[in-house]
């Protein structure tokens, strides 16, 4: 099994050694735009928390082209169980970046009414599944889908993104061993960012690679430069025709690194050199997909700042709409528990109506909930 | 009608089932060639394929989270969890994952599924084969608990739960696998999830259990019925939702309770239940609420019928609260 890291761009010590994927330049220049608004959202969301405006953030920053160039590789159809530093797929398949605000803020707007921590999105109109905080879960469940999708005979596929610390959860143990058994059409990227929280890779894992981890369950393992958005795009593209005619799962490793902290609720200072960071401040993603853009003449300086500003006029509207927007009805808590309220909640509902009326119950800092 | 025991019954069920909705799908360890080592599933796997009797690797995170993925995507899954004492490794994606999706999505995405797990002693398992960890899952809102107590019940509860929207785990008292015979109705049989049932009536004592402690219930009614003592029984069948109103109904009639039941008796669901009879019941209650339950140790091997609640002890109680 070959473990040579796949790349397309090439860069200081790693040869070109993939041909770029044959991507019309409204493509190229969709994914190109896609992580620049993601790296913005990033930026502003965590000023937002630190302004006290949102409540927690986990930022994305340095792994655009891991998990967008993943992505891109993928139809409509397909399915994406993603985890919390992803945001930039749900982008991608189209939905707006103010419905990512909306759930950051938490508020009425948001469908899924506050219920989560910000950037715990869920997007059923692009397939991208409920994110959850427990660590590797969505692993086992997307080789289900992928199960569901072969025994249904549909030519889909089953993505699913999870960190180097994922590796050590039972999850990711049963889901690619799943995966493997049943031949399912599932698509594994490990994004390995080098750090779970404050652990480094080393202290995660004794493998060589990730990618190895592939060979014990029966599929296929590759090793991609995370922080090259065509490499990343040309391996996933190939593990998903395998997988689309029957050929089942793959491992994909991308090589990238989390520039930020874990969330906004860490500082990476305390564990972390950041000359590190210096050195993978020049692998930066976006700024080699822009060289190369504009080496092949797709990208002038005009028009890329004409995307920043698009992304940045697009970003502010949001954040203004969806900062106007109240907290979700007291009485939405109880919804979506159960297809139907149990008497239990009725009554339990019922009880804390009447004591929000009597002014019993203390304001959030919301300040007044609506009943 | 034809007479089955609940694992005829549960079988029954799963056929009726998949031969009505082609998005019913079981998966487990055992469940297909070999067809469970109750033999729950036996000849489904040859009626209806490996595609739709799976037998999985011996993974129960594995089996709850892939059938956690297949019903987002829209198949019914059953899950076979072999024995409850071994869900534990599965407890992240019921709990974190299977009861919270509906809540979480803001409804948009649903997991309707049914684990099925045998739960309790009465066959010499020691503490890996014979635990009731039913209190455990009834602290998971977004999650149903169901326990029949006898084959007809396991039937039209199960394909209740099937057919229920939301994530149920469904119990099965091995006690009663294949001890009870009864009458069970061929074809459809549906039994509404969240209805208590009324064994037995009487005016002196209700006694409260689910299970395989129901069957322990009638055996010390009947004894009791000897001494001149009239025991009414209620098989709460779902522990979540809960039928307050029947149990409610029932005491405030007889004015005692005695909860039975074989989990350890420290935060036990009996618990939940005294509580809820202390806030609602208490002007009607004319002795203490008891509970006659298994002990605080690991279930024990050689000792098991000892640490089973039976007849005697129940029987102590009755006459305690009567007495009182």
């Amino acid at each position: 099994m070959s473990l040579e890291l796949i790349s397309v761009m090439g860069d200081a010590g790693v040869p070109a050694n993939t041909p770029a994927p044959s991507l019309a330049p409204e493509q190229l220049l969709e994914i190109y735009r896609v992580m620049v608004l993601t790296r913005l959202l990033d930026d502003r969301a965590m000023k937002l928390q630190r302004q006290g405006r949102i409540g927690f953030y986990v930022p994305a920053l340095g792994q655009e082209a891991s998990h967008i160039g993943t992505a891109a590789a993928l139809t409509a159809d397909d399915w994406v169980f993603p985890s919390y530093r992803d945001p930039g797929i749900a982008l991608l398949r189209g939905v707006g970046v103010v419905e990512l605000l909306h759930q950051c803020y938490g508020n009425s707007t948001d469908h899924t009414l506050g219920r989560q921590m910000p950037v715990h999105y869920s997007f059923k109109k692009i397939r991208l599944v409920s994110i959850s905080s427990p660590i590797g879960t969505q692993i086992a469940q997307a080789a289900g889908a992928a199960m569901a999708m072969k025994i249904r005979k549909e030519p889909h596929v089953a993505i699913t993104y999870f960190g180097d610390g994922s590796t050590s959860s039972n999850d990711f143990h049963a889901g690619l061993n799943f995966a493997g058994v049943f031949a399912a059409p599932c698509i594994f990227v490990c994004e390995n960012n080098g750090w779970a929280i404050s652990v480094p890779l080393e202290g995660q894992t004794a493998s060589a690679t990730m990618a190895a981890k592939a060979e014990a369950y029966g599929m296929p393992g590759v090793r991609v430069d995370g922080n090259d958005v065509l490499a990343v795009y040309a391996a996933t593209h190939e593990a998903v025709e395998r997988a689309r005619v029957g050929h089942g799962p793959t491992l994909i490793e991308t090589i990238t690194f989390r520039m930020g902290g874990h969330s906004s609720s860490d500082d990476a200072s305390r564990y972390r050199d950041p000359k590190v960071c210096e050195i993978w401040a020049k692998r930066d993603p976006i700024d080699r997909f822009k060289a190369w853009l504009e080496g092949k003449k797709l990208l002038k300086v005009a028009q890329e700042q004409a995307i920043r500003d698009r992304c940045e006029q697009e970003l502010k509207e949001a954040i203004d709409a969806a900062e106007k927007v109240g907290p979700p009805a007291v009485s939405t808590m109880f919804d979506d528990v159960y297809a139907t309220r149990t008497t239990q909640q009725d009554e339990q509902w019922a009880e804390l109506k009447d004591a929000l009326k009597r002014g019993v119950v203390a304001k959030g800092h919301h300040g007044e909930f609506p009943l | 009608m034809p007479v089955m025991t609940m694992v005829e019954a549960i079988n029954d069920a799963l056929r009726v089932e998949m031969r009505r909705d082609p998005r019913v799908v079981l998966l487990g360890e055992d469940v297909g060639v070999k067809g469970g080592v109750f033999g729950c599933s036996a000849g489904l796997w040859k009626e209806f394929g490996g595609d739709r009797v799976m037998d999985t690797p011996l993974s129960e995170s594995g089996i709850v989270g892939a059938a956690i993925g297949m019903a987002l995507y829209g198949l019914v899954p059953v899950a076979e969890i072999q024995f409850s004492d071994f869900i534990y490794p599965a407890f992240d994606q019921i709990v974190s994952e299977a009861a919270k999706m509906r809540y979480r999505s803001g409804g948009e995405y649903t997991v309707p599924m049914t684990i099925r797990t045998p739960i309790g002693g009465g066959i010499r398992g020691g503490h890996y084969h014979s635990q009731s960890p039913e209190a455990y899952f009834a602290h998971t809102p977004g999650l149903k608990v169901v326990v029949p107590s006898t084959p007809s019940d396991a039937k039209g509860l199960l394909l209740a739960s099937i057919r229920d929207p939301d994530p149920v785990l469904f119990m099965e008292p091995k006690l009663v696998y294949r001890t009870l015979k009864e009458e069970v109705p061929e074809g459809e049989h549906v039994v509404e999830i969240g209805k208590a049932r009324v064994v037995r009536s009487g005016k002196d004592v209700t006694l409260i259990a689910w299970g395989g402690m129901v069957g322990m219930c009638e055996k010390a009614a009947a004894k009791c019925a000897e001494e001149g003592i009239d025991c009414e029984i209620i098989d709460v069948r779902t522990i979540v939702p809960l039928d307050e109103a029947t149990i409610l109904e029932s005491v405030k009639k007889t004015g005692r309770a005695v909860i039975v039941y074989e989990a350890p008796k420290t935060g036990g669901f009996g618990g939940e239940i005294s509580a809820i009879l202390a806030e609602k019941a208490i002007e009607w209650l004319e002795a203490p609420i008891l509970r006659v339950t298994g002990f605080d140790t690991p279930f024990p091997y050689t000792l098991e019928s000892v640490y089973l609640p039976e007849p005697g002890r129940i029987r102590e109680a009755v006459l305690k609260v009567v007495r009182f």
